[in-house]
């Protein structure tokens, strides 16, 4: 497939096709990264900065792995080491970066629209970390993958369940066009203060009873709660928030045999989720990270090859 | 009026503009031409006025003497101008506008804000007090009036009026009441707090006590200041699916609310800026249905532009209150029409490019709105959305009459503040074809119809 796009901002530029190819793609790198050998010189000679203005762990370093794995050269900027912190703005240092001519650059930033903010100045590629509220295509497409394999590939009649704040969630905003593109049913459940306005132009079901809501689905995905919200007057407690909106093994019992639970990460123990169901076998935390760099050496490849297909390899999905 | 029947009596006219077309009634009829069978008929064009005539417009003094039916004045003036094709206009005022002088020069200032306003159409401009320092002194109003007579240039000796609208409150902390005595001395004509919404509904009462005493308006920014503020986008449709946190409506409508009830208790004036929301016309729609003595304003970019313009991150939409949804398009289009809305004001706030070429949450809240309010507004009249009484209120008698300030309605004596315009002429909005320094506005690129062609201040030619 010829790859047409220059950015990956949101996972509404997509198509099914473009989705399936990309999770294709990524399982074929999936594949490179269980060899003893896990380098290959796809991207020799080519760069990636990965600018993340806000802070990230397990992005940052799937996404420099991914890089590394396919030879490219990846160059980390962080807002506090960065002109950022001393007052420049993102549009200069946009432009600093670009006059750096990199193949591409990898941004985090905690303001909404700060990716395509950034797509719309440069001339190279830029993939979407995460930008504030908005849209995680890549957690997305890793979520995607992991339940693809878990399904064969069929999410048809498939029912997910994204559970938590999806308010301020980016995550939930790029699942549930993703979900809802190849096939599945999503569900919502949160707290009435930490969903967004407007859900009736969503294409999903919201719950606020979690029981309700976990009934019969094939997949729980749970959002990281961000501690402060309860100080933003959102939530009276933790405790109150674990009891009525933790998942539990006694939600998973009411799903659909065999459901699985994922997680974005960080995950906050015996908050959004039960300990025990992290660590269990319905448990898939740990695949979506491997998964995550198998989909961001796909990504790295199809938007950084774009314009030289000849830059193929044996075996990689044309 | 005896000068129209007698012409001839009138010594020496400055000005006469002649075939104008002119779509509001005569208030002059020259009853004694005799000449009704061969008056010229007017081009109507799109408008759906049938009122439409063609007029001569005869100035003296800088004061009208006479509009009256095309060639049934049989006078010369030391000025004749032929404005065949064009419209008649009387010179707009805008009640709602931000200068930024004194302290954000960059921005805007008096002289470039008055420019802007000469070529959109206005005569006098009344402009907010969130300067730097704040408008809460007497010096500040005066730097301001004089900062604005050295921006008329000399040759022509007259240029569009400022009237500075005084700080409610000291620095606009919302804290203590601002030296009103003072500044309505200097030369304020009205007070208000707008920016920067009064948080203590206590204090508030008792401005707009203290404000009545000295017979100044009370002009309130209705937000809310704890649901949301300044957020720049309505909480809805588009802020939901782009993940920005969102204003709702009733983040105005509640804060009108409580404004007409203390109107209304106090027995006292109020008026209202910027109305965006269905909602907040409801609540002004009963509040003047009990009598309550509120007026209220709303701005070019309300009747036209929705919520979809932030869709793709757009600062320069990003303003506050927030665009809305075409249902409060069309609720605040019909109470312009029949008065519930009595003013249209621009709310220009310039920002320079640098500072909304942020991310969306970073930008400043604000549409540049001089330059555009004339051919936005008049689209509406042109279309058949708003009539041509309503725009004619809403843009001059209605402000002029709220807060004192001269109007022309050309009656024989008022001042010859007027307008011609090319209702077909097309014009793309941008750098080159604007006159304020700041070009902060959505609109910028596309085409818009209508444009001014001549200004008259004082009937001397401004532009």
């Amino acid at each position: 497939m010829q790859w047409k796009h220059k950015d990956l901002l949101d996972i509404s530029q997509l198509d099914a096709d473009e989705v399936r190819h990309i999770l294709a793609t990524a399982a074929y790198f999936r594949e490179i990264n269980s060899r003893p050998v896990k380098k290959v010189p796809t991207l020799k000679g080519r760069s990636v900065v990965l600018f993340f203005a806000e802070a990230s762990t397990r992005t940052k370093t799937s996404f420099d792995m991914a890089g590394k794995r396919l030879s490219a050269d990846t160059f980390a900027l962080a807002k506090s080491g960065s002109s950022l912190a001393k007052g420049e703005t993102l549009k200069d240092t946009a432009l600093t970066l670009q006059a750096m001519n990199p193949d591409g650059i990898v941004i985090r930033h905690g303001s909404s629209g700060a990716a395509q903010f950034l797509a719309e100045r440069l001339e190279c590629s830029v993939i979407n970390a995460g930008d504030g509220r908005h849209a995680h295509p890549t957690q997305a497409l890793l979520d995607a993958l992991t339940l693809s394999r878990h399904w064969n590939g069929d999410f048809a009649g498939k029912t997910v369940l994204i559970l938590g704040d999806i308010s301020h969630s980016r995550v939930a905003r790029s699942n549930v066009l993703l979900l809802t593109m190849l096939g599945a049913q999503v569900r919502l459940c949160g707290p009435r203060t930490l969903l967004p306005p407007r859900l009736d132009t969503w294409p999903v079901t919201v719950f606020s009873d979690l029981s309700k809501a976990a009934r019969d689905v094939d997949a729980v995905m749970c959002l990281r709660l961000q501690l402060e919200r309860q100080h933003a007057g959102l939530l009276p407690d933790l405790r109150e928030y674990a009891r009525t909106f933790g998942v539990s093994p006694r939600h998973l019992a009411q799903a659909a045999p065999g459901a699985c639970v994922l997680h974005p990460g960080p995950i906050n123990r015996g908050v959004e989720i039960d300990s025990a169901l992290a660590d269990s076998a319905e448990s898939l935390i740990l695949e979506q990270v491997e998964n995550g760099v198998a989909v961001r050496m796909a990504l790295l490849y199809l938007y950084l090859t774009r314009k030289s297909p000849d830059a193929a390899q044996p075996g990689i999905p044309a | 009026m005896s000068e129209n029947n007698k012409p001839q009596q009138v010594k020496k006219l400055d000005l006469a503009v002649r075939s104008a077309l002119w779509l509001g009634p005569l208030k002059s009829q020259a009853k004694a031409s005799g000449k009704k069978g061969s008056q010229p008929k007017a081009q109507l064009g799109m408008l759906k006025n049938p009122k439409g005539q063609l007029v001569d417009v005869l100035v003296a003094k800088g004061r009208i003497v006479s509009v009256a039916p095309a060639g049934s004045l049989d006078v010369q003036a030391a000025k004749e101008v032929d404005a065949r094709g064009l419209i008649l206009l009387p010179s707009l005022t805008d009640a709602h506008t931000h200068l930024r002088e004194p302290g954000q020069e960059y921005k805007e200032d008096i002289a470039s804000g008055l420019l802007a306003a000469a070529f959109g159409g206005f005569s006098n401009l009344m402009c907010m007090a969130n300067t730097r320092p704040v408008n809460d002194t007497a010096s500040v109003t005066e730097f301001m009036l004089e900062q604005a007579r050295k921006s008329w240039p000399p040759a022509v000796g007259v240029g569009p009026r400022l009237y500075p609208i005084g700080a409610l409150t000291k620095g606009l902390k919302g804290q203590e009441l601002a030296s009103m005595a003072d500044l309505k001395d200097a030369g304020c004509v009205a007070v208000s707090n707008d920016g920067r919404p009064v948080e203590s509904t206590e204090l508030f009462r008792r401005a707009l006590e203290y404000a009545h005493d000295l017979g100044l308006v009370v002009i309130d920014h209705c937000e809310d200041p704890f649901l949301a503020p300044a957020a720049g986008v309505n909480e809805g449709v588009v802020s939901s699916r782009l993940g920005l946190a969102g204003q709702p409506d009733i983040a105005e409508a509640i804060q009108a609310s409580r404004d007409v009830l203390l109107a209304e208790y106090l027995n006292v004036p109020i008026h209202l800026a910027h109305i965006s929301c269905e909602k907040s016309v409801a609540v002004i729609r009963a509040a003047k249905a009990r009598g309550v003595d509120v007026t209220a304003e709303t701005c070019p970019h309300y009747l036209t532009l929705t919520e979809d313009e932030v869709a793709g991150y757009s600062a320069n939409a990003k303003v506050n209150p927030p665009l809305r949804p075409q249902a409060d398009v069309e609720a605040l289009l019909e109470a312009l029409a029949d008065g519930t809305i009595d003013m249209l004001a621009t709310d220009h706030a310039p920002h320079a490019a640098h500072e909304k070429e942020v991310e969306f949450d970073q930008a400043p809240c604000g549409i540049s709105g001089l330059d555009t309010a004339l051919a936005v507004t008049w689209e509406l009249v042109r279309t058949g959305r708003l009539p041509f009484d309503a725009f004619l209120r809403a843009w001059t008698t209605a402000p002029c009459r709220r807060f004192g300030l001269p109007v022309c309605t050309f009656a024989p004596g008022d001042p010859a503040d007027f307008l011609l315009f090319d209702q077909e002429a097309q014009w793309v909005v941008g750098p080159d074809t604007m006159q304020s320094k700041s070009k902060n506005t959505p609109l910028l690129g596309r085409v818009l119809r209508g444009r001014l062609k001549a200004h008259f201040l004082a009937g001397k030619s401004i532009v």
